[in-house]
């Protein structure tokens, strides 16, 4: 699961990590005693339409600006570390 | 001679606009006493992770392109009164880290439409306050940038996560603050605190640059010291902003509420969050908030919320699942910190977030990766997702009998430090009655009703999507009846 969320976790921090998601995923498994059929699932709780805004084009962040946070840069793009080293 | 400290945001709005008060006196005020905090060393409240210089530091300006005013510093209603602003909402060349080691000393390059709309109207920036690590966490405790006390008692928390805005408003460091509320993180802080903290109706106030932890629930409000002040400031940040597909325009204007009656209003007690596990102390100061609202003509009556008692549970899939989504952008290439030395792209991705978020933002995000998972997203997410319709419907049925809703915003008054880092159910209870609103979309309030063992209790008030009129009115009444004196903790 670590490695699905891209998570390096040390040793010492794996025994509490399962310890406490245990507890946790036992308090949340309450959710399964309720009788839910037919009951459709919340995806937005209020209702909207027409949220999408007019197709119009405007500017977006200067190249330099986008870049000026990174960790690391080279020449007009984010620099990484290959992905096979 | 005028004391600045005991005026209210509106107060102080008024007193520049008569004259009375300069705008920089009341910054260079409240910033001395933001930054004799922030300098104290270990020795004040860490309510601020950043203080202004000035107020030509106030952003006024979304980002290029997004551009929404040209206008002045501390022009306009707001008048210049200096605002608080929770470190997540990202604020054009000042910290933005949301409270984690991975963003530590990002200046973003443009401002959250909440942040603008409130510059925009005349209010200026004092300082970005502390807060749990991406909003995760209900005491503050979980801040890369070390805790904030409580200025009630700082051997305790403020709550979380907004609990930087909730100490700095409470001990008089800022006038008035923002907040944000996913499952309780405007509300249980401000009631901690014994402040006034609000959360609006889901998509009233843009998104739209806010750092996200669970995007069908962060809503930005006001953390003020009185009802007025949150009036005031709410009516400045709702609308809908086309950067924030989910924002819409609210239906009418918010009011500066007046009322001092409640006479002809249905309360409505939900027995499933006024009962078991409400501290005995809490219980009583809310009991006797009730009968003070009897008193000004309201009238109390029970109410069912037969699903409240599983909000948690679907709150602690749901909010995970969202957030396991959102932190995957924090991965040491575009901001913020990247693990030194990584032997290739996977191995950099995993060392940085290794390095850079704390345990509880990767307990959820384990915790959402899992409910996510094939195989395991029907039982969880999907289950999750219909618990939250039956929660909305639950309301719904409730509000045809009654107007409001009213429960403690917390079970518990302010805990000690340390008490409830090592159970993270015992911390995610603080939620208890916070995250069924959350869970529906719809307004709630927290104001202070009265003292146990000496620190503040909270009264919530919730009402159906749109209601913030008469929510803030019937706490107005409340708030002038109860009068509650919160200046033991600016002294």
């Amino acid at each position: 699961m670590a490695r699905l969320a891209r998570l390096e976790l040390s040793v010492e921090e794996i025994e509490p990590m399962a310890r406490e998601l245990s507890a946790v995923l036992d308090h949340i498994a309450k959710i399964g005693e309720l009788d839910l059929a037919g009951v459709p699932p919340t995806s937005h709780v209020v209702e909207l339409t027409g949220a999408l805004r007019a197709d119009e084009p405007r500017p977006s962040l200067p190249r330099e600006v986008a870049l000026a946070q990174a960790p690391a840069v080279d020449q007009d793009g984010f620099l990484v570390p290959s992905p096979q080293a | 001679m005028t004391d600045i400290l005991g005026l209210s945001a509106a107060q102080a709005a008024a007193a520049i606009e008569k004259g009375d008060l300069g705008a920089e006196e009341l910054f260079v005020f409240y910033r001395e006493r933001a930054r004799a905090d922030a300098d104290a060393n270990g020795g004040g409240l860490n309510c601020f992770t950043w203080v202004a210089e000035g107020i030509s530091d106030t952003p006024l300006e979304s980002g290029p392109g997004w551009s929404d005013g040209d206008g002045t510093a501390g022009a306009g209603p707001l008048a210049g009164v200096p605002l608080g602003v929770k470190d997540l909402f990202c604020t054009k060349g000042v910290p933005s880290q949301s409270g984690s080691r991975i963003l530590e000393g990002y200046r973003p390059p443009y401002t959250a439409s909440a942040v603008t709309a409130l510059t925009g109207a005349g209010a200026t920036l004092v300082g970005k306050t502390n807060q749990d690590e991406f909003a995760m966490g209900s005491s503050t405790e979980n801040s890369a940038y070390g805790p904030t006390l409580n200025p009630w008692d700082r051997g305790r928390v403020p709550g979380g996560s907004s609990g930087g805005s909730a100490a700095a408003v409470a001990a008089g460091l800022a006038p008035w603050a923002l907040g944000t509320d996913t499952g309780g993180s405007i509300r249980q802080p401000a009631a901690l605190c014994g402040i006034v903290g609000l959360k609006p109706t889901y998509g009233s106030v843009s998104r739209f640059g806010m750092i996200a932890f669970a995007s069908s629930l962060d809503q930005a409000g006001p953390l003020t010291r009185d009802v007025t002040d949150a009036a005031l400031m709410l009516r400045h940040m709702v609308g809908r902003d086309h950067c924030d597909a989910t924002s819409l325009q609210f239906p009418h204007e918010i009011e500066l509420p007046s009322a001092e009656r409640l006479d002809g209003i249905r309360l409505g007690i939900p027995e499933e969050l006024t009962g078991e596990g409400i501290e005995g102390g809490v219980l009583d100061a809310f009991k006797a908030s009730l009968a003070r609202a009897q008193e000004l003509g309201a009238q109390v009556q029970n109410v069912r919320l037969p699903h409240a008692p599983h909000a948690l549970s679907a709150y602690y899939i749901l909010a995970p699942a969202e957030a396991s989504s959102n932190l995957a952008r924090f991965d040491g290439v575009r901001y913020g910190m990247r693990a030194p030395d990584a032997t290739d792209l996977l191995d950099m991705y995993t060392r940085t977030r290794h390095d850079g978020f704390g345990s509880e933002v990767k307990r959820r995000i384990m915790l959402g990766a899992y409910a996510l998972s094939s195989g395991y997203y029907d039982a969880y997410y999907g289950r999750a997702q219909r618990v939250r319709t039956k929660i909305a419907e639950d309301f719904r049925a409730a509000f045809a009998e009654v107007d409001l809703i009213v429960t403690p915003t917390s079970p518990t008054v302010a805990f000690r430090l340390g008490e409830k880092t090592q159970d993270p159910w015992s911390m995610y209870l603080n939620d208890f009655c916070t995250v069924p609103m959350s869970l529906a979309g719809i307004p709630a309030i927290s104001i202070p009703c009265g003292l146990s063992e000496g620190l503040p209790v909270g009264l919530q008030i919730a009402g159906p999507a749109f209601s913030e009129n008469r929510l803030l009115d019937a706490a107005h009444a409340l708030e002038r009846a109860l009068g509650f004196d919160g200046s033991e903790a600016r002294a």
